[in-house]
């Protein structure tokens, strides 16, 4: 190979949230050199921006109050009982620090009640700062102002929906027009960045700058409930500024819903956490995949584990060799394609990991369709410390370890616990790596 | 409480549709009433080929006839729902001359267009078609959207004054005596437009003439008031791709065999199919082989299709029918002619008649020929119109496509909805209120959707086979929810939740046939967003009265965390 290797002390594939926990948790462990690369944009587009830990056990039952509770009691693979439970809190704990003011919940163990855009609740563990004074569980009145061309949030039916479930307030919804929104199929950042910027737009009494004329337009239908709830449109870069001006307007704390995709909550966080990575001094190389690795000697003499001397990256048609030390595997689940499938079996295409599964593709999944789906708990089998499994329970390689949903035996779904195996696979991975890789 | 109707139409799909026009058009009183949605049954399961006619043109020349001669007319009728798309019969080095010969020949005798095209030239109009196709034969084969066609017919029956009635189970179908005079049925909400939460409840309905179009379930509607029709349902799969990887109807050219036709269907293309005897037509094994075969025999013709993403496969039972004596042993070798079984005639029972077996491509002429019949036995001396008025949608297609503006909207959505809209485009789409997308994968705006609700109510299955929308890549995903949402405030919170239900239900029923690559990584970003995002398999809403029963408290919001300071 004629290229030059470009040499690192950690490795990190995978740009979502168990990649970025990985990467700043091993800079912060003290290793010089981190580098991460990714390829597909990450699925924390998709994701509410709620940090989930977990809201049922794996029976279902839930909601839960506290999930360290539940914690010690998950089944023998789970990746909580993988890592443990102070890994766990430890891990938040670092996410607390990374996130600082940004998001809320880390004054308890307790789960907060969110209210979702389909009009239900869910137990969560952190929210963002834009989300804390909306929270169900939270016994103020509330206003939810829905947007007539925004279709995945109807404010009145989430509001007789939120009361169907038991909230104990009262609830009210209204929808508007978005003063400034023009075209019927605008994308969410179109009306975030209207209130970013605070664009004039006109209104019935004149040019008026976004933020105001929205607030006018509430203020039609505002009873003087404490509260007032948007979809999560309420600005990217400026959001802070655009909830105070409205709440000041208002004259009621302002909070958002977190929406499906594509979600600003979620973008936010992720231009958190690469400003994080930035701010560590690790190396991020985005649109690169990697496409094959080759293995070195073996761990010591009679040792059976082979390491991975380094992995090819693609960058944009030339083959560059990385190599590092110690590498994390955070390509994402079966969403993110870390883990994919034919008609034949289930597979992880990068190292060829063992993915357990069922031979017959009729056994992946169960007919109702909230029931306990196999194909939701595909993935990694690792060891303590998140080495990928072989089928005879030795690590694939001495130097792989795998955070976030690349892992399996767990459904992230039904237990509400993505974000949080991420962050605490991610945290352990990288740690742990940088510890080795001293 | 009695409610009388002259002629009385059993089944919504689009023998029964086609009949309940034809005889309102002709001034009788009409009522039709469907077990399910319309195109519930058969007609909603097919894979959309509008006949030229070449598929019968070796084995059945009557049939492949009728074929050409109504392909003609629904073009001319039914042009908002048909796609001209042409077919193709393709041979294979190992498929024989001798029936390549004989498909020519007996398109040509039935009066079907064709043209014979080298390997090279079958490529140049279908790139992906494998390199060693020997040649093909080019016949005027089409696509028409099964659900378009059947509603139109039923809107079109309605315009005329008919009685519409789905979500209305015959329970009991009435005999005095050898006479047949109506059915009992049973309402899943009440009559009229389909209301979640509404409670159901039945109702007699007399009529002069009961026409029994209920097809593969004929047997069993006959059987309740003891008559006999021995319907041999017989299924097929249905697997559907995502895109089209062909844009012509592609038939394998051999005798028969089982996965042996492609059909572009809107943004996707439907393999099809197999062809086997069931005893229940509700209750029959959906197999991972069988969509297995269509990939794999289908990539014979199309090597591309082995990797391609399918987003759903289901299955469909034909309404085979045998004189008695014949006693085919393969399905395959069963006519696909119809059959008007007078009861008066055969039974010495009065007032009703049957009909089994047929087609979707000759369903007007079937009704034509049943609702003279019918006409007959109650003395109306009328003519029949449906090969000459358009249906609702089709009329003037070729004026409407220069006089169309946008409506608003960007041009590929405003393209698609006026496709599928034809002449009523202009009725549903123009209007004052914002009318933002509501299914992206298909092109659907709010007033589409609208539309389809003021139509059937809060059967959200039944906008679905009306617009499309949660049909395409995604199957529902990101759509459900706000299709649902166009349900309020008309209908109440916990009957819009049971509709988005009952449709999320229905989308997952034929992913299930396609788990695997892009389409399971899409059904777990399905599951992700329903239950994580908005954690619907956990809702509090539905633990309601249910969790009162069993004794479990409601949910404590008190105990959890309300946010620091409060």
């Amino acid at each position: 190979m004629a290229e030059m290797a470009i040499e690192d002390d950690v490795l990190v594939i995978g740009g979502g949230l168990a990649g970025a926990t990985a990467a700043l948790a091993a800079a912060n462990a003290g290793t010089k050199r981190v580098r991460l690369v990714t390829y597909k944009q990450s699925t924390l587009r998709h994701a509410s921006g709620l940090i989930d830990v977990l809201g049922y056990t794996p029976a279902g039952k839930g909601p839960l109050t506290d999930p360290f509770d539940a914690l010690e009691e998950l089944p023998h693979g789970h990746p909580y009982e993988r890592v443990g439970i102070d890994a766990v809190r430890d891990a938040l704990s670092f996410f607390d620090g990374i996130v600082g003011d940004a998001y809320a919940g880390g004054h308890t163990d307790r789960n907060a009640l969110v209210p979702t855009h389909g009009g239900t609740v869910k137990p969560t563990a952190r929210y963002p700062a834009a989300t804390a004074p909306g929270l169900a569980s939270d016994d103020r009145d509330a206003l939810l102002v829905g947007v007539e061309t925004l279709p995945d949030f109807d404010a009145p039916l989430a509001a007789a929906h939120l009361e169907a479930a038991g909230i104990p307030f009262d609830c009210r919804g209204v929808t508007l027009r978005f003063p400034g929104i023009t075209r019927d199929d605008a994308k969410v950042t179109r009306y975030a960045h209207l209130l970013d910027r605070n664009e004039s737009v006109s209104t019935p009494s004149g040019e008026a700058g976004a933020r105001e004329a929205l607030s006018t337009a509430v203020r039609d239908h505002f009873e003087g409930e404490p509260r007032v709830g948007f979809p999560a449109i309420l600005g990217d870069e400026r959001a802070d500024d655009v909830r105070g001006d409205l709440a000041d307007t208002l004259g009621a704390d302002v909070f958002e819903v977190p929406m499906g995709p594509p979600s600003l909550p979620g973008i936010r966080l992720e231009e958190l956490l690469y400003d994080a990575l930035e701010a560590a001094g690790v190396r991020v190389t985005s649109g690169v995949p990697v496409v094959g690795y080759e293995t070195g000697d073996r761990a010591g003499a009679g040792r059976r584990t082979e390491r991975i001397d380094h992995v090819v990256v693609d960058r944009h048609g030339a083959e560059i060799p990385h190599r590092a030390d110690q590498y994390v595997l955070a390509t994402g689940g079966l969403v993110g394609k870390g883990i994919e499938s034919d008609r034949e079996g289930v597979a992880e295409p990068i190292f060829g990991c063992r993915v357990p599964h069922a031979e017959d593709r009729y056994d992946w999944f169960v007919d109702d369709v909230f029931g306990e789906q196999p194909y939701a708990r595909f993935g990694l089998e690792p060891d303590r410390e998140l080495r990928p499994l072989d089928a005879d329970g030795e690590p694939e390689f001495a130097n792989l370890r795998a955070a976030g949903a690349v892992l399996g035996g767990y459904d992230y779904a039904a237990e509400k616990s993505g974000a949080g195996v991420s962050i605490a696979t991610g945290y352990v991975a990288g740690t742990r790596s940088a510890e080795v890789s001293e | 409480m009695g409610y009388d109707t002259e002629v009385l139409v059993l089944g919504g799909g689009s023998t029964g549709c086609g009949i309940a026009r034809d005889l309102a058009m002709r001034g009788l009183e009409v009522t039709l009433v469907e077990r399910g949605n319309l195109t519930h049954g058969t007609t909603g399961r097919m894979h959309g080929l509008l006949h030229s006619g070449g598929r019968y043109a070796v084995s059945d020349r009557a049939s492949a006839t009728e074929c050409i001669e109504e392909n003609e007319v629904l073009r001319d009728i039914a042009g908002h729902c048909v796609e001209l798309t042409g077919g193709l019969f393709v041979q294979r080095p190992e498929d024989p001359d001798s029936y390549f010969r004989e498909k020519l020949e007996g398109c040509r005798e039935c009066g079907i267009p064709t043209r014979a095209l080298s390997g090279r030239e079958a490529r140049e109009i279908e790139p992906y078609l494998a390199n060693d196709v020997k040649r093909a034969i080019e016949v005027p084969d089409g696509a028409v959207d099964p659900f378009r066609l059947c509603v139109a017919n039923a809107l079109d029956a309605q315009i005329h004054g008919a009685r519409i009635e789905t979500h209305a189970e015959v329970i009991d179908l009435l005999r005095e005596g050898d006479d047949v005079y109506g059915v009992r049925v049973r309402h899943d909400s009440g009559p009229g437009r389909r209301t979640h939460g509404v409670p159901g409840s039945t109702e007699e309905i007399t009529a002069e003439y009961v026409v029994n179009a209920t097809g593969a379930w004929a047997g069993q509607i006959a059987a309740m008031a003891d008559l006999e029709v021995a319907v041999r349902p017989s299924k097929g799969v249905m697997t559907i791709m995502n895109v089209r990887q062909v844009d012509t109807v592609i038939n394998r050219c051999r005798p028969k065999g089982d996965a042996d036709i492609i059909v572009p269907h809107e943004t996707t293309a439907i393999l099809g199919t197999t062809d086997e005897e069931v005893t229940d037509p509700d209750d029959y094994p959906e197999e991972e082989w069988e969509v297995d075969m269509m990939i794999d025999t289908l990539s014979e013709l199309v090597p591309i299709l082995s990797e391609a993403r399918t987003i759903r496969s289901f299955w469909g039972v034909r309404p085979l029918y045998e004189p008695p004596g014949r006693a085919t042993e393969d399905p395959t070798d069963i006519t696909r002619d119809f059959f008007l079984l007078d009861h008066d005639e055969r039974d010495g029972v009065s007032g009703v008649a049957s009909i089994v077996g047929g087609k979707l491509t000759t369903y007007r002429a079937m009704a034509e020929e049943i609702a003279d019949h019918v006409c007959a036995e109650l003395g109306v001396d009328a003519t029949c119109a449906t090969a000459e008025e358009p249906l609702p949608g089709s009329e003037n297609l070729e004026r409407l496509e220069d006089g169309m503006d946008e409506f608003g909207l960007r041009s590929p959505i405003a393209r698609r909805s006026t496709k599928r809209l034809g002449s009523r485009s202009r009725d549903v789409l123009e209007t004052d209120e914002p009318n933002p997308v509501i299914c992206a994968c298909e092109g659907v705006t709010r007033a589409e959707v609208q539309d389809a609700i003021s139509q059937s109510g809060t059967d959200l299955n039944a906008v679905r086979i009306r617009t499309r929308a949660s049909m395409g890549n995604c199957q529902g995903g990101f759509c459900c929810g706000p299709m649902a949402n166009e349900l309020h405030p008309e209908y109440d919170e916990e009957t819009v939740r049971e509709a988005l239900d009952d449709l999320f239900d229905e989308r997952w029923k034929g992913q299930r046939h396609a788990l695997w690559g892009e389409q399971l990584s899409q059904a777990m970003l399905n599951y992700a967003l329903h239950a994580t995002t908005m954690n619907r398999d956990r809702d509090p809403a539905n633990a309601g009265p249910s969790a009162l029963e069993t004794g479990s408290e409601s949910l404590e919001y008190a105990a959890f965390d309300a946010g620091e300071g409060q």
